[in-house]
């Protein structure tokens, strides 16, 4: 095999296997949506407070009974975040909801920062980084621990959607709140359900990012790299989430290491938006987004 | 009633006469107060840097008016919160230059803000500091840059100290020939500094320089490290970014199969804040840094037994001695000095910005004076002048040992004919598209 080729295999693996990550974080702004229309502009922050609860739980207590702990302060805030904040919104333009997650983004963090502290932490699981010479490509053990949890994640919640009653009903009010509710589907309860999922993923995206890149304020700029995925994949589609962020991790891997040079580099963050604005023009909705037709 | 009438008349001139009293005694207390506007950031993905060396610096201030201040006059100062931020340094700036009676220094800690006030403090006439950071062609002074102050060394002075450790590596600079360096750099004005330099150095040594950006705020850079492993196939690494893109490359150096002994970081990915995160994937991990680490200095010392015992101090206990610490305590240090330069010239009293200036210029801490004050070993000498707001530009290089950082070189002097020659050259560049815009 020549060299560029390999190279160019080499990166393709590398990004797919990032994808996935980057799909974990995407999916904690797909699920909310479907369940309420809303764009959690905090889901970045979510991930960033359960990364710092448990990198500070871990060094006290063992792994599991932190992840436990977390589960609790993530389930705790959903509900929080459902009495205080969209319980008074409800029938309140997607606007407004939007904006009241940039609300909610912004104290999350201040919240973590101020029990928890500014100080940069790592996050070890127990797995030290090792890589692996598979037929001369380099693949790390965290990536593919990465990719996958990530994909028994999202198999775990497809089925939960597709399969489960909870799912169903899910699925139902994010088709139309009025109609939900009219069947006796719990607006109030659904959003609770959707919230404390979305933070379950939030633990997973940031103990995985965590223990990649250590736990620190920056890692809630992690919402930037889902954008794209969202555009791409579609915002109300799980299985889109996968794709886009498969596509985008590729991609931006073989722009950098091979147009890259040529243009004088740093275009990884750049090429993944700009693909993004291709897919808009030709596909609005995404490639799996569910199109709607309104009446104006 | 007459007699009430008569009461409130006594009272009011009796109230009136205390004011006249009083007034003289509080001109008197201002005259013993120096006033200093600092621009902080505690909070943000670089708080940790922001909120070591701010509360490292008023740790010092502290110290010294317990000790009386300097020369009877005691610091007075006010953090404005930048969040690192160039708008918000600007508005911080605009805010605090005129309070008090104007403001006499600035230190951004922030290459950004500093770029951002460069024309504003000159205009303004308050000297701008910027120690170990900032624009290395405003060592120059003079008459282009009267107003800039790269104290203690610049990017660039660091930048040849690093090729000079690269070279000491390979058995000598005519062992260069041939070498690949590759420059990981985040890719923002900051990042991009010390690029010319490194080309001029890559022409004069033979070694081959390869440009890897990371766009901020580089939370994913697989691709660079796998280009810098597999196509460039690097000798050595320089890793120049900030915050979080400071130890990601230590986690990919380790996928990619990467020594991270051959990875020279700047000062600004030298922390704990930089290596803890990336735990065992940081060991052996060398950067520069341009002062002392730890807690065993004198200086260090007296401000955990005056300030730290007694249950002050601006930070965790345990953030003490951390290099950011340490980094603002060379800041006040170097404050209360220039103050102290300033008191002694202009007489004990709260001075101007054109006076600092004239004291930053005329900065001498020689090892005597650093010995004094207890930062033996912690700070290089610093001698400025007019043409020379650098001061001398030593750095000196740490490892990262799992645990700590342990110094593994003594000060190291740069390339001055190299920086010199491209701060003229750089310098004078700039006066001339100065000269242009207006």
């Amino acid at each position: 095999m020549s060299e560029t080729l390999l190279f160019a295999l080499e990166l393709t693996i590398s990004g797919l296997l990032v994808g996935l990550m980057y799909s974990l974080v995407a999916l904690g702004f797909v699920l909310i949506y479907k369940a309420s229309g809303v764009f959690n502009f905090a889901q970045g922050d979510m991930t960033f407070l359960a990364a710092l609860a448990l990198a500070s739980f871990v060094v006290k207590i063992p792994l599991w009974i932190s992840l436990i702990v977390v589960l609790a302060i993530m389930l705790i805030l959903a509900m929080a975040v459902e009495r205080i904040v969209l319980k008074p919104l409800v029938a309140r333009p997607p606007l407004v909801l939007f904006m009241a997650t940039i609300g909610v983004a912004f104290f999350l963090q201040g919240l973590a920062q101020g029990i928890w502290g500014t100080q940069p932490r790592g996050l070890e699981l127990g797995l030290a980084d090792q890589t692996y010479d598979v037929a001369g490509m380099f693949i790390s053990n965290m990536d593919i621990l990465g990719a996958v949890v990530a994909g028994i994640l999202l198999i775990a919640l497809v089925w939960f959607f597709q399969k489960t009653k909870t799912g169903r009903a899910l699925r139902a009010v994010s088709d139309d709140h009025e109609a939900a509710l009219a069947v006796g589907i719990p607006l109030r309860k659904a959003w609770g359900i959707t919230w404390a999922i979305a933070g379950i993923v939030a633990i997973v995206a940031g103990a995985l990012w965590g223990s990649r890149v250590g736990v620190q304020a920056s890692l809630a700029l992690l919402a930037l790299k889902a954008l794209p995925v969202l555009i791409i994949g579609g915002i109300d589609s799980i299985p889109g989430a996968i794709l886009g962020g498969l596509i985008i991790g590729a991609a931006e891997n073989l722009a950098e290491g091979l147009i890259g040079p040529a243009v004088g580099g740093g275009i990884k963050n750049f090429f993944p938006y700009l693909l993004a604005l291709i897919v808009l023009a030709v596909r609005p909705y995404g490639l799996f987004g569910r199109e709607i037709i309104e009446r104006v | 009633m007459f007699e009430a009438m008569r009461l409130r008349c006594a009272l009011v001139i009796s109230l009136a006469m205390a004011c006249l009293l009083l007034m003289p005694a509080l001109s008197a207390a201002q005259d013993k107060e120096q006033w200093l506007p600092l621009l902080c950031y505690r909070t943000g993905p670089y708080a940790p840097g922001g909120s070591g060396i701010c509360g490292g610096m008023e740790d010092y201030f502290d110290l010294l008016n317990l000790k009386g201040g300097i020369d009877g006059i005691k610091l007075k100062w006010e953090e404005c919160e930048t969040a690192y931020s160039p708008p918000r340094g600007v508005e911080c700036y605009e805010r605090t230059k005129k309070e008090h009676g104007g403001a006499i220094v600035y230190h951004p800690i922030s290459t950004g803000i500093t770029y951002a006030l460069m024309e504003r403090a000159t205009a303004d006439k308050i000297p701008l500091t910027s120690i170990g950071y900032g624009r290395a062609d405003a060592q120059f002074g003079g008459e282009i840059f009267p107003y800039t102050f790269p104290l203690v060394t610049t990017y660039w002075s660091q930048v040849t100290g690093k090729i000079n450790y690269i070279a000491s590596k390979e058995g000598g600079l005519d062992k260069l020939k041939g070498k690949k360096i590759a420059l990981l750099y985040i890719d923002v004005a900051y990042g991009q500094e010390t690029i010319p330099i490194l080309k001029t150095l890559a022409e004069k040594y033979g070694f081959e320089l390869g440009l890897f950006p990371v766009p901020a705020p580089g939370l994913e850079q697989s691709a660079q490290w796998l280009d810098i492993k597999r196509r460039f196939k690097a000798d050595w690494v320089i890793n120049r970014n900030w915050g979080i893109s400071c130890t990601v490359p230590l986690k990919e150096a380790v996928r990619v199969g990467f020594s991270r002994d051959r990875i020279i970081g700047v000062w600004w990915c030298g922390s704990e804040e930089d290596v803890v995160p990336a735990g065992p994937a940081a060991k052996d991990y060398i950067t520069t840094n341009f002062h002392g680490v730890g807690q065993e200095f004198p200086i260090i010392q007296e401000i955990l037994e005056n300030i730290y015992m007694k249950g002050k101090g601006n930070l965790p206990v345990t953030r003490v001695g951390t290099v950011y610490y340490n980094r603002g305590v060379i800041h006040g240090i170097i404050t209360a000095e220039a103050l102290r330069t300033a008191y002694k010239k202009f007489g004990a009293k709260p001075i101007n910005g054109e006076q600092m200036k004239w004291a930053l210029e005329n900065l001498n801490i020689d090892e005597k004076r650093i010995k004094e004050l207890g930062a033996e070993g912690f700070m290089p000498p610093l001698k400025t002048s007019p043409t020379d707001h650098e001061g001398g530009g030593w750095i000196r290089f740490q490892q990262w040992d799992g645990a700590k950082w342990k110094p593994i070189s003594d000060w190291i002097a740069p390339m001055r004919d190299v920086v010199q020659a491209e701060v003229k050259r750089s310098a004078e560049d700039y006066a001339a598209k100065k000269g242009e815009k207006k």
